[in-house]
């Protein structure tokens, strides 16, 4: 599903260019559960920002389904990203203003989206990741737990190809972790496609492959055929 | 319908700090306000300025002695109400040559003015007394409530009888019937032979009704003989046939005072005339010229206003720097988040517009009831408060919109 070739992002740190990636080539199928790993500044959240379309390498391919993502002027990102990424953050990035089930709905309304149908769609959505009875609540009115979860479900809304995780559990206590990290596996197992970025080795260990990052390169590429 | 769903975006952002919001679009308020307010005074002004001067007498030629001065824009009033110009450069004689000489002339009604103490039965009265003569109801559009005008004989013969305006027939006899009736003007005694319908007040606080119309001759030797000699005359008032006829007649009335009173080509006029038409325009081109200025110097609050929105939109996208880079990571496009703070200051700048039009409509109106000034409010006031608080958004909302739109999304969501 994914090719990337030789892809590098330099950032100009003062006076000094910095390869925050540094000719990365990599290949990712449908399907799979991959953990990226490594010390921070290592790139890995570089990665995964332009596998997200949030930003463009400065040089090498990226390729999706066959189409050259990194050719893609600004309306085109924003059309992949909410087609067919979704996003989830350590912070959870919830509109405090907003209800659960409108955060859910955000990226249909950006895809246009009727209001009925949309909100049918969050509604299951939300159900999916077992918040049923916390629909109109608000942020603040949730735990750690509950809030991801609900960026989950906002991730899922538009079917994407591929979910993109940065350090989801990074702000969650263990229960909660193991929580999600089940719901993760479950959607998974649907035949959601799963990148996740962190450093806690618990969060790594459930993914079937792991690619391990520094300075900007892959140092290691491991495969386990079961998850742990 | 993209479309809509920023707008509630929009929308949700301002509902959600009221306090904010009502601030920041407190400047459009009182700059709309003020706007529609200062709007609605100067067309009242101008409608008031129209009526008064109509009220003098359609078609209307006024002749005085002395030369133009100046231009005839504000001044037109001054010629108006005055009268009694400087110099006695006017004659009856030059009233019956207009009248005998220039075609279309449908009244000519040489006066005299003087300020005079009535008495009659028990009452006193200080009030205006002209001298005039029967013409002189056609040239200034004037009526009788009861009785009769003194005919062209009676005027002739300097006969004592007198026509009095409602003011003056409350004053000295209250609910009783003047005509008949015997009224001491500076002691000399006249006849009241008529009452004029009243016209009410004028515009610049003059009472038209305060007025004793007597016959030239009898008011000029009687009444104001002491400044005036021989047979001069204050004003003459020329009546035209029609508005079309005004300015030929006008021209023709020139050039006939220009032989009577034997001046050479090249020389300068030692009398003046104006046309009500002319003076009607240049008042109300004064009366507009003002308007516009104060309108300005309330538009200049509009733009305060308008900067007060920029300053907050500043704020909100800074506030919301990561509202913007979440909307971006789930799709939204840079022209999504544009149009979303673009339509956010335009509803916050229309909304102090709606509210400052409401404002404005009814200062304008509380103004009009409890000061004696007439404010008519302009039906193109609504419309261009409307139009301008919305271009007032649009302006000062595109640079805060602008940046917003321009965030990196991976900057946007780092930032706490």
């Amino acid at each position: 599903m994914i090719e990337v070739r030789n892809l590098t992002k330099v950032y100009q740190m003062g006076d000094e260019r910095v390869a925050a990636l540094d000719g990365v080539t990599l290949s990712i199928a449908r399907g799979e559960h991959i953990a990226v790993i490594g010390p921070s500044g290592s790139g890995k959240s570089t990665l995964m920002n332009l596998l997200g379309g949030l930003d463009r390498p400065d040089d090498g391919a990226y390729l999706f389904d066959g189409e050259d993502v990194s050719g893609f002027d600004d309306d085109e990102l924003a059309q992949f990203r909410n087609q067919r990424i979704g996003f989830c953050f350590q912070s959870f990035q919830l509109l405090p203003r907003l209800t659960a089930l409108q955060n859910v709905e955000l990226p249909m309304i950006y895809g246009g989206w009727p209001p009925a149908q949309r909100r049918a769609r969050a509604a299951e959505m939300l159900e999916r990741v077992g918040l049923t009875t916390r629909m109109g609540h608000r942020p603040t009115q949730m735990s750690g737990g509950q809030q991801q979860r609900v960026a989950i479900a906002r991730a899922l809304a538009n079917s994407p190809d591929l979910l993109l995780a940065d350090e989801p559990t990074g702000a969650l206590d263990t229960h909660t972790t193991q929580e999600v990290l089940a719901l993760f596996e479950e959607l998974n197992r649907d035949g959601l496609t799963l990148v996740i970025v962190t450093h806690e080795n618990e969060v790594a260990e459930h993914a079937q492959r792991r690619i391990a990052f520094r300075d900007g390169k892959i140092v290691s590429d491991e495969r386990t055929l079961a998850p742990a | 319908m993209k479309f809509i769903e920023l707008l509630r975006f929009a929308t949700g952002a301002i509902i959600a700090h009221p306090l904010r919001s009502g601030l920041t679009s407190l400047g459009v308020v009182i700059g709309v306000a003020a706007v529609v307010m200062m709007t609605s005074i100067g067309l009242g002004a101008q409608q008031r300025v129209t009526s008064t001067i109509a009220s003098l007498g359609s078609n209307l030629i006024i002749v005085s002695p002395g030369a133009a001065r100046g231009g005839g824009g504000g001044g037109g009033g001054g010629f108006v109400m005055g009268g009694a110009g400087t110099g006695m450069t006017l004659t009856e004689d030059d009233a019956e040559a207009i009248a005998r000489d220039v075609e279309g002339a449908i009244a000519v009604a040489p006066v005299v003015r003087g300020q005079a103490q009535l008495a009659a039965d028990g009452a006193n009265w200080n009030t205006r007394i002209e001298g005039v003569t029967p013409d002189y109801l056609i040239a200034r559009d004037l009526t009788l409530a009861s009785g009769r005008m003194f005919d062209d004989r009676e005027a002739r013969q300097g006969k004592k009888v007198v026509v009095v305006g409602q003011t003056v027939a409350r004053e000295l006899w209250g609910e009783q019937d003047p005509i008949g009736r015997r009224v001491r003007v500076r002691s000399v005694p006249f006849e009241v032979v008529g009452v004029l319908e009243s016209k009410g007040q004028s515009s610049f606080g003059q009472d038209q009704d305060d007025v004793v119309l007597g016959p030239l001759q009898a008011v000029r030797s009687r009444v104001v003989g002491r400044r005036l000699r021989g047979e001069v005359v204050q004003t003459i008032y020329v009546k035209a046939e029609s508005e079309d006829e005004l300015t030929r007649v006008q021209e023709d009335v020139s050039n006939v005072l220009r032989v009577q009173h034997r001046i050479r080509p090249g020389e300068e006029d030692d009398f003046s005339t104006q046309n009500m038409a002319s003076i009607l325009q240049a008042s109300q081109a004064a009366v507009a010229t003002f308007t516009i200025l104060l309108a300005a110097v309330a538009a200049v609050s509009l733009v305060v206003g308008g900067v007060g929105i920029m300053n907050i939109m500043l704020v909100a996208v800074t506030e919301r720097t990561r509202e913007i880079g979440l909307r971006m990571a789930v799709g939204a496009r840079r022209s999504d988040v544009l149009i979303q703070f673009a339509l956010e200051s335009v509803a916050l700048s229309l909304a102090g517009g709606i509210i400052g039009l409401t404002i404005g409509v009814l200062g304008a109106l509380a103004i009009a009831r409890v000061g004696d000034w007439p404010a008519a409010v302009p039906t193109w006031a609504g419309p261009l408060a409307l139009g301008f608080s919305m271009l007032v958004g649009l302006a000062f909302g595109a640079y805060p919109s602008w940046r917003a739109a321009r965030l990196d999304p991976i900057e946007a969501l780092r930032r706490e």
